[in-house]
Formats: C-alpha cells, sequence, structure tokens
C-alpha cells in the first residue's frame, strides 16, 4: 500500500466525508502532521475519535498564509504513539487531553497529566513542576479567586519577587460539554453551545451554526451572515472595553477603569437591543438569525453605538496618556513572537507579539467573504501591546460595524438549517474577541454527532500567560492576566 | 493631558449612577421578555407542545394535570412562548422573579401563576446584613455571563457600593456567598470550604439557572445541578443570565432596601 503524501485540503466552514480523509499508520501519522507545521502549518484541533477500542487522531491544520486548512488523520491506535511535542511545543496540552478522553500514550511527552481532571479528583492535586533551591519558595492561588471571576489554579515557583516558572491547573469548571454532544445534537445543545464561554456566545454559537450548515451543505442567507458578523463585533466591542477598563483598574488608573465599566454595558445593551439578551442568546440559530435588525432598530442601534465608541474614545485617550500606566504596561509580561509562533497562540495575545493571525482575515467565511477589516498588529509582546490591540480592535470594529449598518442586506434572515450528512466531518472557525474559535464535527452513519471537537481560543493561550510571567514580578501577575483575559470554562468545557 | 480631561468630562457629564430604587427602574430592552406568567386554565387538554421544545426540561405536564413551568431551570429562550398555542405561558416583561424559596419559583398552580417575590430576611439578620452586607463571589462551573452581569453591579450606573453591599476577597470577611454556575463536580470541595470559611451567620445566593438547578448541563454526571445539593440556598434568581436589575432587585429585597414592592 502507497503512504497518502498530502493532506486533505479544505476551506473554512465546508464538510468532507470521512472516508476521504487521508490516512496514515501511528508513526508516519505524527511524522507527517509534524513536517506540516514545520512548513508553516498551526495546529488547530487535534483529537481523537474512538473506533471500537481503539483510538483515531485526527489533525486540523491552518495554513494561514495559504487561505486553507488541511485534514489527515490516522488509523486506530490501541495504546500509544510517538509524541507531536518533542518536535512540536504546540500539541503539548492538545496530546494530554487525548490521552486524558482516550487513553491514548504519546511517548515521550514531557509532562503528561490530565488537563481537566475528568474523573472527578481534584485539578490542583498531583504532581506541579518545582524549581529546586534554598531561596526559592512557592505560591499557590486559587482555586476561588479575589474578584468576580471563574476558578482556576495557579503554582508559582518564585525567587523573592520573581517568578521563575508558572504551572496552570484548569478543569474547575468542567461540565461534560463535549461528552454530551456524542449522538446529538440534543435538545440542550444550542444552549450549551451559547455557555461554553458566556461572553463568547455570539463567537461559538456562529460557529456551531456553521458546523451545522458545512454537515447539510446549506448556507445562511446573506442578511443572516451579515447579522451574525455585526454581533461578532458587538461582541468584541464589548469585551474589549471591559478589558482595557479592568487593565487600568490594575494599574489603579481609576478614571478610564470606571468609564469603561459603564460603557462594556453601553455595548452590552446593543446587543440586547437587538435580541433582548445582553450577551446574544437566541440570536443566531443554524440556518441563519433569529430575530431581525430592521431599518429602525438599525438606526437606533447606529447612533447609540456612536456614542459608546466616542466614550471609550476619550476613555482609551486618557490612559496612552498617563506615563503611570505606560510605565506599568510596558515591558511586562513579554511574550516573543517566536514564543508565541512555538506555542500555537492565537486571537489578541497572537497579535500583539506581532503575528499577523486573525481568522476574519485567513480564513474568511461567512459575511467576512464581502467584507473585511485590518488585522491589528503589535509588535512587543507585553502588556502594553496586547492593550493596544485591543484599541486598535476598538477602532476597526467600530468603523466597520458603522459601514455595515449604513448598508444592510435585504432578503431572508434564516433558511433551512438542512439535515446533517451521514459520515462526514465539518470544520468552522470564528474569529471570537478572544482569538480563533474552532468547531469540528464528525458525524456517524446516521448523521448524528459521532464526535464533536470545540476549541476555545483559550486552549491555545493559557500557555502564553504562564510565558508571559517568566521573570516578571509576581505582583505582575494580575494585570498579565488581565492582559490575555481568558476563558477558564471555555478550556474546561 | 489626561488630568484636566477626566476633570472637564466628569464636569459635563456629572453623575452617571440611576436614580433607582428612588426613581424608575431603568427601562429592560423592549425584546427582553422578564419572567414568565403561566395560566395553566389557558392550557388546552391534550396539547403538550411546549414540553418538547424546552432545552432544560422546565415543563412538565403530566397525563390529566395542566402545565407546569420551573422558572429556576428556565434559561429564557422563550421557545415554550412561541410554541403555545393558546397563550396559557406569557412574558411579563417584569425585572422582578428573585425568590425565598426553590417551590416559589413553581409556576402553574391555581394562584401560582407568576413568581412569588422573595420576603426580606427576618429579626436578627435583616438587622445584621440591612444595611451592611459583604458576600463572597464563587464561580462553580460558571459560563462567565452570571458573574459579568454581577460584576456591572459595582460600575459607576448601578454603584451596588451606595447600598452597603461589597463584593470582598476572603470568605473570611464575608456575611454570605453569592454562587453561579452548575456547581460542577471539580469545584464541589472549594465551594464546600469556601461556604464553611464565612463565619455564621451566614446567606447563600445562587444567581442564575445554572446556580439554582445547573441549566442548560442539568443532568450532565460531571455536575451537582446548581448550589442547592451543597449548601442551604437563601435567595434563588432566575436567569440565563439575568440581568443585573433582577440581581440587583433580588438583593434589595432580601434587605428589604426597595422603597416599592
Amino acid at each position: 500500500m502507497n503512504l497518502p503524501r498530502e493532506f486533505r485540503l479544505l476551506s473554512n466552514g465546508t464538510s468532507l466525508p470521512w472516508a476521504e480523509i487521508p490516512e496514515w499508520p501511528g508513526e508516519e501519522f505524527i511524522s507527517a502532521t509534524a513536517a506540516e507545521l514545520e512548513r508553516g502549518g498551526r495546529l488547530a484541533a487535534w483529537f481523537g475519535v474512538p473506533e471500537n477500542a481503539a483510538t483515531r487522531l485526527v489533525a486540523v491544520i491552518a495554513f494561514d498564509a495559504d487561505n486553507t486548512l488541511a485534514v489527515g488523520r490516522s488509523a486506530p491506535l490501541a495504546k500509544s504513539c510517538p509524541s507531536l511535542t518533542l518536535r512540536q511545543p504546540q500539541a503539548y496540552l492538545f496530546e494530554r487531553e487525548v490521552w486524558e478522553q482516550h487513553g491514548l500514550v504519546p511517548e515521550g511527552h514531557p509532562w503528561l497529566k490530565p488537563v481537566r481532571r475528568q474523573d472527578g479528583g481534584h485539578p490542583a492535586v498531583g504532581e506541579f513542576f518545582q524549581v529546586a533551591g534554598r531561596e526559592v519558595h512557592e505560591v499557590s492561588v486559587g482555586p476561588v479567586h479575589a474578584g468576580i471571576i471563574e476558578p482556576g489554579h495557579f503554582r508559582f515557583q518564585c525567587n523573592g519577587e520573581e517568578v521563575l516558572y508558572l504551572e496552570i491547573a484548569l478543569g474547575y469548571q468542567h461540565r461534560g460539554v463535549e461528552e454530551a454532544l456524542a449522538g446529538g445534537p440534543q435538545r440542550a445543545t444550542m444552549s450549551q453551545m451559547e455557555t461554553v464561554a458566556g461572553d463568547t456566545t455570539i463567537g461559538h454559537m456562529t460557529a456551531y451554526a456553521m458546523t451545522l450548515e458545512a454537515l447539510a451543505e446549506t448556507e445562511a442567507p446573506l442578511r443572516g451572515q451579515w447579522l451574525r458578523a455585526v454581533a461578532l463585533e458587538l461582541e468584541r466591542l464589548a469585551n474589549h472595553t471591559g478589558d482595557l477598563g479592568a487593565l487600568a483598574g490594575d494599574v489603579a488608573f481609576l478614571p478610564t477603569s470606571a468609564a469603561c465599566g459603564k460603557i462594556r454595558g453601553d455595548f452590552l445593551n446593543l446587543t440586547a437591543l437587538i435580541c433582548g439578551n445582553r450577551f446574544g442568546r437566541g440570536l443566531v440559530r443554524p440556518g441563519g438569525c433569529k430575530v431581525d435588525l430592521e431599518p429602525q432598530r438599525a438606526a437606533q442601534l447606529r447612533e447609540r453605538l456612536r456614542v459608546a465608541l466616542d466614550d471609550v474614545a476619550a476613555a482609551a485617550a486618557w490612559l496612552w496618556d498617563a506615563n503611570s500606566v505606560r510605565a506599568r504596561f510596558e515591558l511586562t509580561g513579554p511574550v516573543s513572537a517566536e514564543q508565541a509562533d512555538d506555542v500555537g497562540l492565537v486571537g489578541v495575545a497572537a497579535r500583539a507579539s506581532g503575528l499577523v493571525r486573525d481568522v476574519r482575515f485567513d480564513h474568511p467565511a461567512g459575511w467576512h467573504r464581502f467584507a473585511q477589516m485590518p488585522v491589528s498588529v503589535w509588535p512587543d509582546g507585553d502588556v502594553f501591546a496586547r492593550a493596544r490591540v485591543r484599541w486598535l480592535e476598538i477602532q476597526r470594529s467600530g468603523k466597520f460595524l458603522d459601514e455595515q449598518l449604513a448598508s444592510p442586506p435585504d432578503g431572508e434572515l434564516r433558511g433551512a438549517a438542512g439535515h446533517l450528512a451521514a459520515d462526514t466531518l465539518a470544520v468552522s472557525l470564528v474569529e471570537g474577541w478572544r482569538g480563533e474559535i474552532c468547531h469540528v464535527a464528525l458525524t456517524d452513519n446516521a448523521g448524528k454527532f459521532r464526535r464533536y471537537k470545540i476549541v476555545d481560543p483559550s486552549f491555545h493561550n493559557w500557555a502564553g500567560l504562564a510565558l508571559a510571567l517568566r521573570r516578571q514580578a509576581i505582583s505582575d501577575f494580575p494585570i498579565c492576566n488581565k492582559s490575555f483575559n481568558l476563558s477558564y470554562c471555555g478550556f474546561d468545557l | 493631558m489626561f488630568v484636566l480631561d477626566t476633570i472637564l468630562h466628569r464636569a459635563r457629564h456629572g453623575c452617571r449612577t440611576m436614580s433607582f430604587p428612588a426613581g424608575p427602574p431603568p427601562a429592560l430592552p423592549d425584546r427582553h421578555g422578564g419572567a414568565l406568567r403561566v395560566d395553566a386554565a389557558k392550557c388546552a387538554g391534550s396539547c403538550d407542545a411546549c414540553v418538547p421544545v424546552c432545552p432544560t426540561q422546565a415543563i412538565a405536564k403530566p397525563p390529566g394535570k395542566p402545565v407546569a413551568l420551573d422558572l429556576g431551570k428556565c434559561i429564557f429562550c422563550a421557545a415554550c412562548v412561541e410554541t403555545c398555542p393558546t397563550n396559557a405561558i406569557t412574558q411579563t416583561k417584569d425585572h422582578r422573579m428573585a425568590a425565598r424559596r426553590r417551590e416559589d419559583l413553581l409556576l402553574g398552580e391555581p394562584g401560582e401563576e407568576e413568581v412569588r417575590l422573595a420576603a426580606a430576611l427576618d429579626g436578627k439578620l435583616k438587622k445584621l446584613f440591612g444595611r451592611s452586607l459583604r458576600l463572597r463571589q464563587v464561580s462553580a462551573g460558571g459560563c462567565g455571563a452570571c458573574e459579568a452581569d454581577t460584576n456591572v453591579l459595582g460600575t459607576i450606573g448601578w454603584d451596588l457600593g451606595r447600598f452597603g453591599i461589597q463584593f470582598v476577597a476572603s470568605p473570611r470577611h464575608a456575611d454570605g456567598l453569592l454562587i453561579t454556575g452548575a456547581v460542577s463536580r471539580n469545584m464541589e470541595l472549594a465551594l464546600k470550604k469556601t461556604y464553611a470559611a464565612v463565619p455564621s451567620p451566614k446567606i447563600v445566593i445562587a444567581v442564575g439557572a445554572c446556580a439554582i438547578t445547573g441549566g442548560p448541563f442539568i443532568g450532565h454526571p460531571q455536575i451537582l445541578n446548581g448550589a442547592g445539593p451543597v449548601v442551604p440556598v437563601d435567595l434563588f434568581v432566575p436567569g440565563c443570565p439575568p440581568h443585573p436589575l433582577t440581581i440587583l432587585d433580588g438583593l434589595l429585597r432580601l434587605l428589604d432596601r426597595l422603597e416599592r414592592p
């Protein structure tokens, strides 16, 4: 038998029959994947599909510059395969996850431990990386934190104030989303997609809707796609504004902190103007959108949007103007472009390290095929850069929305969702406000979900926070953490 | 110069805090349906179309009995409202829906068409907490939305501090817990320990469908279906997430700080 040489290419929001995905024996699959990643690919998803008593590995690789995705799979593997992490650090959490979910051992993985403790154990119980030495001490934080925030555990190895190493243990929020999807879609599936990461309701629900549409070989009507794009940018505006305010609050710069807290609510209320819910629950549905943004409502939205954008521009200007803020933001928590690329960062964190990485630009689907905005990049990789990228995106999302609201497409809002094709794999990427959201669905012979994989941007980016803390003062942890503002539940699912 | 700018800005905009509860509450978005009302008398004999459309199993219709809706499970998607041919389930547009007892969220029986709103704390607790309540927030399997809409109460528009209510960093400093999330098994121990660390007397507030019953994740083996199975709950605030006004109404109702019911 001749081995396949090529991964199968497909574009964002499309599907292909499971049988047509090229297959390699375990070891060759790892080398083939590593080779694709070494020639510029990026691991968008890596997961197992149970088959009888064995597991097949599936790789979804993104070639951003070529605007294309590549898919490959392994033959069924019973116990183990060589670790991909040894050649590609971006696979390290993915391989731990596959091991935890399917028991498939990545031979030679440098740090094999559960990612979520799905067995019901406690995520912070177990071995942590330790630095030895008389002066070294360990600081343990969480799961319950000091603010109104989700739970997670952070273990610092410190020499005095200086953090030598940070290890992050998550899993506290695990609600069994992926497990419940087997055999689905179920009655509760849409509500669960809207709450995978509740601050990214539009992002995840759009990815889910696109996945279902790809499996049914339908497409939402243009007006539905347009409204999804509008809601996605409103979600970005609300969260980026909130983040700027939170960053200001962490360096005790209260004017921007107070103003942004309110303006964030103003943006959330714009989403509520469309659908009644501040987080966009019930707006996006497979086949299109559920509620319309009629001309009068759109005009009202545009007017209120301009006021909020003016307010946030003023609040951001104070932030950039204050020396005390810049002194705290600059050179704090740096992540180099090389590090960001190595661990596979996405979204704001990647762009703030100088990587041009944005699904709306690299893998345009839905409305983004017709309407684009520039990718916002800043080179320095520090807290300042991550704040600055948010501010650039606020401006560009605002401009995008202003243009879009002025010229909505006519037509239907929602089409038929259609029946899901059997034995088919579909991939959807959406640029949520944190970064790339990846949904991959595989159907069984009855057109039900055989496997549904969700990769929240946080899954890629927690490693970025751990790197940012190296050789930083532990007192800078809050500001570094806010500059990433990652989702715990989106990681824990 | 930001120093001058911020002062001018403040002078121009004045105080941004809403007048509620002295004045009227801020308007809910026009598409926000508010609390639900169930008129079981309008429910036609054998029809049970609302039962299968509910994503969280909040609606039951046992044979020969009228429809019953559990607002503690409801995520307010309005699928039942749209499905019911006889308008037995309707939206009230009312932001008020916090209750003291779990059974006060069950709608459908005669006289129980709507939520039985929460009564204030009594006697000693009201005296202790009525003018100063310190809460420790615990997210246990929350998606971030209930957390965000609780957090927003601290911003200048809502200014929770003016009621003497504050979120504190340690359970040792707290008078009670405000819990969000479906209570994942992985958070059970942390929640128990946090509760134990709060000095008595203490209260517990469950915010959102998840914290009351598990919400969209109800029945998953990875969760405990809300805070109730782990700690005693004194106030239930339904929603997915509840509007900040709904949470504020619940808190003020509990502390007897509302000037009109």
